[in-house]
């Protein structure tokens, strides 16, 4: 018997090993043979998924132009990433993974890329931000927005943005409220819209990101602009504390921002909940109820007007006379009063890059003075350049530039640490508990506590 | 020496001719597969992460106590048990007798519809059907002509929408494997029972479908297996939402690998999908085997 089986298994570990060997040569030879061309620069950015809306698409395709005339000999491949932003973030990241797929320069949100940093998938810029004059020009927060903890920096930033609460003056009129309102409380915001809802009931009363198909644009512009106005007695950061770097679960002011939510969908003064539940409500609200007059109140980023602008696909001069801004209130009027939330969005060059050095110099050709600030002005972003910011011509380019600057004085940024991507989606998951009902405040206000452990490694920190 | 030799050059000689093929299974089929199965024991996340490890079946255990992934498995069960055992098999079953006895015209026409249903693409039936169910879709726009109240279907019965969909969308299998089950039924044992004065119901019961037994455990089985793995219909019809009120293990496993970054979890996830898999057919398989 055994001398058989050993005569069997001899051919077959021989053969065996024959196809493994034979498996990992292909495979070896996959990965030698990298078809980048080192004369190509490729990028990548997010398209936006309205398809008339191209204002990325056409700045890029005239950096390209003076990139390819300034650098003869070099090409800049576009390579558009269509989705929406949790997907597209996603989708990036995996790109990051593989030397294959990397972009040499990559448009990355500031919320993720110290987590992105943490996995390696960035090169630090140091060395090329040294020898590079402009970033003298970059105001200092700016500058750390992408700097990890390691002290290095690893993306440049093209702007910020600020937040608060636009509105339409007809509906107002039609509404018996203000033209010119400036609410001082939650409660005052919550009125206006029953007021709405009483008085124009054919139009959705007051819009408020939530849950996880909106994605970061829940966090951020929904549920963070009500948060971060729950007043300083916890500390500077509702959402982490610095002193024992950690967490904070279990406090009250979660509870006041999410029953803030719960209150808007439960008396219906939101969307109604499908629509709020769809990934697209971004779009839609730029690309349908605003301009056509079908909403009250919407909460929302600076950057709206870069979809009205001339050229854009929705052409809407008139907006800045349609629409009234105020400033999003704090709770009960605390100081100072009014609160927003900024961002923004970097360049980056991954670590897997194969042409670095020419990533980085189209990054200097997009950051030329002439073409940032044709960047803020088409992308309605805040300069966090100080000589575009000081350009008359960038602050008279569009109406509402001013106003969203001046929140600067009193905006937020997010505790952008490693865990915050988990952190946000654990956000969302509590927003939309409350938004669909499936869970009370309370309920979903633990379940978020528990997530946050399992997000952030049980950092957690209990406040009440 | 003579013994071991022979045999030896022998084997590999007659190894030689699929060796391409074990290579190419091994590379493109066995390989990931394996990868899959390590990663589902290691904590690996797309992000915010400088190196993974190795964590045994912490991925596991956190799996059987998140309260969303047995909600998952609860709505995959009742996901399979509505759209594939109760939907596709029996309508399908239905549509291939009712067809049987159809005129010609009749039996061309229904066949078409019901196979042009499943010939579309997933996404394609996942859009038709979302406009069928929506709030201002086709659904309600009947109901509305018919003075019945209408609802956003698409958000108070997510699953059932979905499960529908699927039934749509896969009866056609069903009802094409059963005609060709019942055209192999002897014309003569009918036609005895008939003569015996046996009716319809009768003749389905004690005739037909013991004689199709074989093919009803078939099709179960290959329904089955393709309902668990249904993603891109319920995606595209509800993300898995509202809430997590459709999301199927298939999508749970998509939102914990992509969506929050957590590979290592969402695989194993996919892992356990595989023996739930395995246990249907399992299941199935008993089934026959006792009968026959």
């Amino acid at each position: 018997m055994r001398p058989t089986a050993a005569r069997t298994t001899t051919p077959l570990s021989l053969f065996v090993a024959a196809a493994l060997t034979l498996a990992a040569g292909s495979l070896t030879a996959c990965g030698g043979g990298s078809g980048s061309d080192p004369d190509t620069v490729r990028i990548s950015f997010k398209q936006s998924t309205d398809n008339s809306v191209k204002v990325m698409d056409t700045y890029l395709a005239d950096i390209k132009k003076q990139f390819e005339n300034e650098n003869p000999g070099k090409k800049a491949e576009l390579v558009p990433i269509k989705a929406p932003d949790s997907e597209y973030y996603t989708k990036v990241q995996q790109m990051l993974r593989s030397p294959k797929t990397a972009p040499d320069l990559v448009y990355e949100d500031t919320f993720l890329i110290n987590s992105d940093i943490t996995s390696g998938y960035l090169k630090p810029l140091d060395a090329y931000l040294a020898k590079w004059p402009a970033w003298n020009q970059f105001i200092d927060t700016a500058k750390t927005a992408a700097r990890a903890e390691d002290g290095k920096t690893y993306g440049v930033p093209d702007g910020t943005d600020t937040r608060g609460l636009w509105f339409d003056k007809a509906i107002f009129k039609k509404a018996g409220l203000p033209e010119t309102w400036q609410p001082r409380t939650w409660e005052e915001v919550l009125s206006a819209a029953r007021k709405i809802k009483e008085k124009v009931p054919d139009v959705i009363p007051l819009n408020v990101y939530t849950g996880k198909p909106a994605g970061e644009a829940a966090t951020m512009q929904g549920f963070e602009m009500l948060l971060y106005g729950t007043g300083t007695e916890g500390g500077p950061d509702p959402l982490y504390d610095t002193a024992s770097k950690k967490w904070i679960a279990g406090s009250r002011p979660f509870k006041d921002a999410l029953t803030f939510v719960e209150t808007v969908y439960e008396e219906k003064l939101g969307p109604d909940v499908s629509d709020a539940l769809d990934p697209n409500i971004a779009t839609r609200v730029r690309g349908e109820w605003l301009p056509q007059g079908k909403l009250g109140i919407n909460l929302d980023g600076s950057w709206l007007p870069q979809d009205w602008l001339p050229g854009s696909g929705h052409e809407w001069p008139d907006w800045s006379r349609k629409l009234g801004l105020a400033a999003m209130p704090t709770q009960t009027g605390q100081a100072p009063g009014r609160v927003s939330m900024s961002g923004g969005w970097t360049w980056a060059i991954p670590s897997k890059a194969a042409n670095p050095d020419l990533a980085f110099e189209f990054i200097r050709t997009m950051q030329t003075k002439a073409n940032a600030q044709k960047w803020y002005v088409a992308n309605s972003g805040i300069a966090v350049r100080k000589d575009v910011a000081a350009d008359p011509s960038y602050v008279d380019a569009q109406p509402g530039i001013r106003f969203f600057t001046d929140l600067v004085a009193s905006t937020h940024y997010r505790p952008a640490y490693p865990a915050y991507p988990k952190v946000s989606t654990a956000i969302q998951e509590a927003m939309e508990g409350v938004t669909t009902g499936d869970a009370s405040v309370e309920e979903a206000a633990s379940a978020y506590d528990e997530a946050l452990k399992a997000a952030t490694d049980d950092q957690v920190v209990e406040k009440r | 020496m003579r013994a071991a030799g022979r045999p030896l050059s022998r084997t590999l000689t007659r190894a030689l001719p699929v060796t391409p093929a074990v290579v190419l299974l091994v590379l493109f089929l066995a390989g990931p597969i394996a990868y899959c199965a390590y990663i589902a024991f290691t904590d690996l996340q797309l992000t915010g992460q400088a190196e993974s490890s190795f964590i045994g079946f912490e991925n596991f255990r956190t799996a059987f106590k998140d309260k969303a992934f047995l909600n998952a498995v609860w709505l995959t069960l009742v996901f399979t048990v509505l759209s594939s055992l109760l939907g596709q098999n029996t309508l399908g079953l239905a549509l291939a007798a009712l067809m049987q006895r159809a005129s010609k015209p009749v039996r061309t026409l229904v066949g078409g519809i019901v196979i042009t249903a499943w010939v579309l693409p997933e996404v394609v039936a996942g859009f038709l059907l979302y406009a069928f169910f929506r709030r201002e879709g086709t659904l309600n726009a009947i109901l509305a002509w018919l003075h019945l109240p209408s609802q956003n279907w698409l958000f108070t019965l997510p699953i059932l929408a979905v499960s529908f969909a699927n039934v749509w969308r896969g009866t056609a299998f069903s009802m094409l494997v059963y005609s060709a089950a019942l055209n192999e039924i002897p014309k003569e044992i009918t036609e005895a029972a008939e003569m015996d004065g046996a009716g319809g119901w009768r003749r389905m019961w004690h005739i037909t479908l013991p004689m199709i037994r074989r093919s009803i455990g078939t099709n179960l089985m290959l329904n089955t297996l393709q309902t668990l793995s249904v993603f891109g219909l319920i995606w595209v019809m509800t993300r898995g939402g509202p809430g997590n009120r459709s999301q199927t293990l298939p999508l749970f496993m998509y939102e914990q690998a992509f969506q929050k970054s957590m590979i290592g979890y969402g695989t194993a996830v996919a892992l356990l999908l595989l023996v739930v898999g395995s246990l249907f057919s399992v299941v199935y398989m008993r089934l026959l085997r006792t009968e026959v």
